[in-house]
């Protein structure tokens, strides 16, 4: 039930943000109308869960993206400086990454978090390990991934982040 | 400076046909699509406010969705030739949690 | 505290003006690094830096340009839907290219010609 209203709510919102229209009694009603089929066609499909209406635990992830941006922040100077260099020095590389969240949610999050940041993008995902494709070997280090797979982890609400 | 934006975003959007047509492999041009559509959606949202109306972002929001799905849609198709395919292989039709 | 609020308000438009600026060099810096790197899995990473800071940047100008309206709401929701879908679809491409058997080009590769690595065009 709480998952059904807070999609509800979350489509109310978008709605309004993309229409723009405030004033129209009909044009409101209709609205509310579509944000609660949207919300009931859900429950009939049974995909209504923590995956599809995630907004309760949403305040976990502002802790997590902002430290993300960051990362994607200091990724790309490299990534930058090594495409305008006149000679360019390129060291690609193949990783195994064990270390991984135990949720699935929490594997998805780590997975395009790796893929978000430039410079590594996961190739292929398995139940305990990531393959990661890295531009430049300095990019493979092995504490980096650690660190956001427990990050990732803390943000989906693990009780045990991985070490 | 909105225009200055809007030459060098043409220009980068230049450079990915350039990819499009060269790219040795299929995943080359499937990779320089995506990248031309995040190109289109940053320039229609430029376009807006060189024109002066902000209708163009709504498109920009639906060309956002659709780029990404007709990426899923190419990818599927040639590894599958057929669109009606499962991605899925735990789950079945009609089968509950 | 309005002094400072004001003189923010004089400086928002030189700001924009900075990050948009930018945003479209980054983006065609990009750009140019899915042309001059000399294969498949490289240039994937180059179109990384335009889906992420290129965009971040280009909006976060229009946004400051629009100031606190509708109009910047739906730019952050193109922006936030640019950034959850981007990395979706490069794990596709990447993950298609390597179920399908392409070998990336590993070691130390210095000063590539763009497209020295040449498949069969499939």
């Amino acid at each position: 039930m709480g998952y059904a209203l807070s999609l509800t709510v979350a489509m109310a919102v978008l709605w309004l943000m993309l229409s723009g229209h405030y004033d129209s009694t009909l044009l409101l009603s209709l609205g509310a109308g579509s944000a609660i089929f949207a919300s009931a066609l859900a429950w009939r499909l049974h995909i209504l869960d923590g995956e599809t209406s995630p907004y309760h635990k949403l305040w976990r992830f502002f802790v997590y993206w902002p430290w993300l941006l960051w990362e994607v922040i200091k990724a790309n100077i490299i990534v930058i400086r090594t495409i305008l260099q006149p000679d360019m020095v390129l060291t690609p590389r193949m990783v195994r990454v064990k270390t991984m969240p135990k949720t699935d949610m929490g594997r998805a999050l780590f997975a395009n978090s790796i893929t978000l940041t430039p410079g590594t993008v996961s190739v292929d995902l398995d139940a305990d390990e990531v393959i990661v494709h890295a531009v430049l070997k300095e990019l493979t280090g092995k504490e980096g991934f650690a660190d956001m797979a427990a990050r990732c982890a803390r943000a989906c609400g693990e009780k045990d982040p991985v070490k | 400076m909105i225009f200055a934006t809007s030459l060098l975003l043409m220009a980068s959007m230049a450079l990915m046909l350039v990819r499009l047509l060269r790219g040795p492999q299929l995943y080359d041009r499937v990779l320089a699509v995506n990248s031309f559509g995040t190109k289109t959606i940053l320039f229609l949202c430029v376009f807006a406010f060189l024109i002066g109306r902000s209708d163009a972002v709504d498109i920009a929001l639906l060309y956002a969705l659709m780029n990404f799905i007709a990426t899923i849609a190419i990818l599927k198709f040639f590894r599958y030739r057929a669109l009606d395919v499962a991605l899925s292989r735990t789950r079945r039709r009609g089968e509950a949690r | 505290m309005s002094d400072l609020l004001h003189i923010l308000d004089i400086l928002r438009p030189y700001v924009a003006g900075i990050a948009l600026l930018s945003g479209g060099v980054i983006v065609l810096i990009g750009a140019s690094g899915v042309l001059r790197l000399p294969d498949f899995y490289t240039r994937l990473h180059a179109a990384g830096v335009t889906d992420t800071l290129g965009t971040l940047l280009v909006l976060l100008g229009l946004i400051l340009l629009s100031g606190f309206t509708l109009l910047s709401g739906k730019l952050a929701l193109v922006g936030l839907f640019l950034l959850l879908t981007s990395p979706a679809a490069t794990h596709a491409v990447a993950n298609a290219a390597h179920k399908a058997g392409l070998k990336p080009r590993l070691g130390t590769i210095q000063n590539p010609s763009p497209d020295e690595a040449k498949g069969d065009a499939s």
